[in-house]
């Protein structure tokens, strides 16, 4: 039993209104885990308080516990950006800066303080070749990241965030604004990822989850209503929600 | 009968609408036509390179006031850019909400501020504190500046900050997931984005020290010399056309409108400037790392 992230009773709130109820939810590492659910339902707040990008926002409380190697992640000994150095993050929506394709992915590397050109040139190019971007922009490395598609764009944030070497990728949806051709790309790579990270990612899509994932978690009007291995969520469902949801009854 | 209405309102909105640009045409206009003979009798270039203005000579050359401008100008903006991004930058990201609540309206405040209050005050305070300080009359060009820098920061710490706030969320979200601290997320990040809205808020802001007449002439001596230092006494372009219209007649009157347009020409340059970056900004920039 390895875990690499262990939630327990996680509650959310943003100001008044209660976001996530009584989360608990372990993550196996160097593993693809799953969160399905309808929107709204609180996936997406889920992983942004395992980064705690939530801080970023007005009104949020939270308590219960989330580790991260066995150790609490919201300790107010812990230094937050170190902490998002090591729980990366892809977005729904492909982020690019407007900056160069290298200077994209060697931005995490310069503010870590990386400042021999050599060092991070093979970083960059290391990490366009993880996420299978490379042969596509290697002639282009100094062309605006504004001009590729949607698909490299997104190829780009995650060769972004492996580049500063993290131990956890949260994705949220990363191929919900894209084509089936990119969205395939993606899972493609979130599948060769896997051996040297832990995946956590958030999907409306069911078969996505099935295709990509060992782990699933559904989420329910902030609740997780069942978890387990991927292939026995989807074939026997022991809750009638998730059975519900997963045979396209609501959501 | 609502067609005729409607037929009624479009075309009374169009007359109002070319009614604002046909004034502005013909004060346009009207300067030209008053100001042009000057420079034409005079010769341009001895009008704009001329360094002896002394109408009583007939001598009408404006290139000292030309100077004086210009100094004052980019002597104002050296205090108020530094000063006004660094409080754009606390404004926009760092400033909690309370904070905000009170400091916003302080700086709107200030642009409010007639601008004679601002030259009085620098008549009554600066300019003795200047004589202590540095000898000389205190009616200097450093004087006029930081008048004019304390008139102009409004302008830039607002605009900026608007640039500054229109930056995508998602920029900073990434720059931040990516484990970059706050201060390396506005410095790489979001002030790069924000330049081209920046540059507009300079570029106002400068078109607001040049045109500024009142406090200037309060402050500034208005010695028509070129400064050998910045506690020189200068006089500015604008505080050339108030200080003498009273009593111009022939020539002069006309020296004092062609020093108009010169002024005329020198903000619209401005504006075109900051136009141009305004427009800019919509386009991607695809700047590198700072």
């Amino acid at each position: 039993m390895d875990y690499r992230i262990e939630v327990e009773d996680l509650n959310v709130y943003f100001n008044e209104a209660q976001i996530l109820k009584d989360v608990s939810l372990k993550i196996h590492k160097n593993t693809v885990t799953s969160l399905i659910g309808p929107s709204g339902c609180g996936k997406s707040t889920f992983i942004r308080t395992l980064n705690r990008m939530n801080d970023l926002i007005d009104g949020f409380k939270h308590d219960g516990t989330v580790l991260l190697d066995r150790k609490d992640i919201y300790d107010p000994k812990v230094d937050v950006v170190d902490l998002r150095k090591k729980i990366g993050m892809v977005f729904q929506k492909p982020n690019p800066f407007p900056k160069s394709i290298f200077d994209n992915v060697a931005y995490g590397l310069r503010v870590h303080g990386i400042n021999e050109n050599n060092a991070i040139k093979e970083k960059v190019e290391e990490s366009l070749k993880a996420a299978a971007l490379w042969d596509e922009v290697k002639d282009k490395l100094d062309m605006s990241a504004m001009g590729l598609s949607g698909g490299q764009q997104q190829r780009l944030c995650i060769a972004r965030t492996i580049a500063v070497n993290p131990e956890v990728i949260l994705m949220d949806e990363p191929a919900s604004a894209l084509d089936p051709i990119s969205t395939t790309k993606i899972e493609d790579l979130v599948h060769k990822l896997k051996n040297d990270y832990t995946i956590i990612i958030v999907t409306h899509n069911m078969q996505q989850a099935t295709r990509v994932s060992k782990y699933t978690a559904f989420f329910l009007n902030g609740e997780i209503v069942e978890s387990g291995l991927t292939e026995r969520l989807f074939v026997d469902p022991q809750d009638k929600r998730t059975e519900d949801y997963i045979t396209g009854r609501f959501g | 009968m609502t067609k005729y209405e409607e037929f009624l309102i479009e075309k009374g909105l169009f007359i109002t609408a070319i009614l604002s640009i046909i004034v502005i045409l013909l004060i346009i206009g009207f300067i030209f036509k008053e100001g042009l003979p000057a420079m034409e009798s005079y010769g341009f270039l001895n009008f704009i390179f001329g360094m002896d203005w002394s109408p009583s000579d007939g001598q009408y050359g404006v290139f000292t006031m030309i100077i004086g401008s210009i100094g004052i100008t980019l002597l104002s903006l050296l205090f108020a850019v530094p000063l006004s991004l660094l409080c754009a930058i606390f404004l926009a990201e760092i400033a909690p909400k309370t904070m905000k609540r009170i400091l916003k309206p302080v700086i709107e405040t200030l642009a409010g501020i007639p601008s004679v209050v601002y030259g009085f005050f620098g008549l009554i305070i600066l300019v003795p504190f200047m004589r202590v300080q540095f000898g000389g009359t205190g009616f200097s060009m450093l004087t006029a500046s930081l008048i004019l820098t304390v008139m102009i920061l409004p302008t830039i710490i607002s605009i900026s900050e608007d640039a500054l706030k229109s930056v995508p969320h998602e920029y900073k979200e990434a720059s931040l997931a990516l484990g970059a601290t706050h201060w390396q997320t506005i410095k790489n990040v979001l002030f790069p984005a924000a330049i081209p809205g920046i540059i507009t808020a300079i570029i106002l802001g400068m078109g607001r020290a040049v045109g500024e007449t009142l406090a200037v002439i309060m402050v500034a001596g208005n010695v028509t010399q070129i400064p050998n230092s910045i506690f020189d006494p200068v006089r500015a372009l604008t505080s050339n056309i108030a200080l003498e219209m009273g009593y111009a007649t022939g020539l002069h009157y006309n020296a004092l409108f062609a020093t108009g347009i010169i002024l005329f020409i020198m903000i619209i340059i401005l504006l075109v400037i900051a136009n141009y970056f305004h427009y800019k900004k919509k386009v991607v920039i695809g700047g590198g790392y700072l």
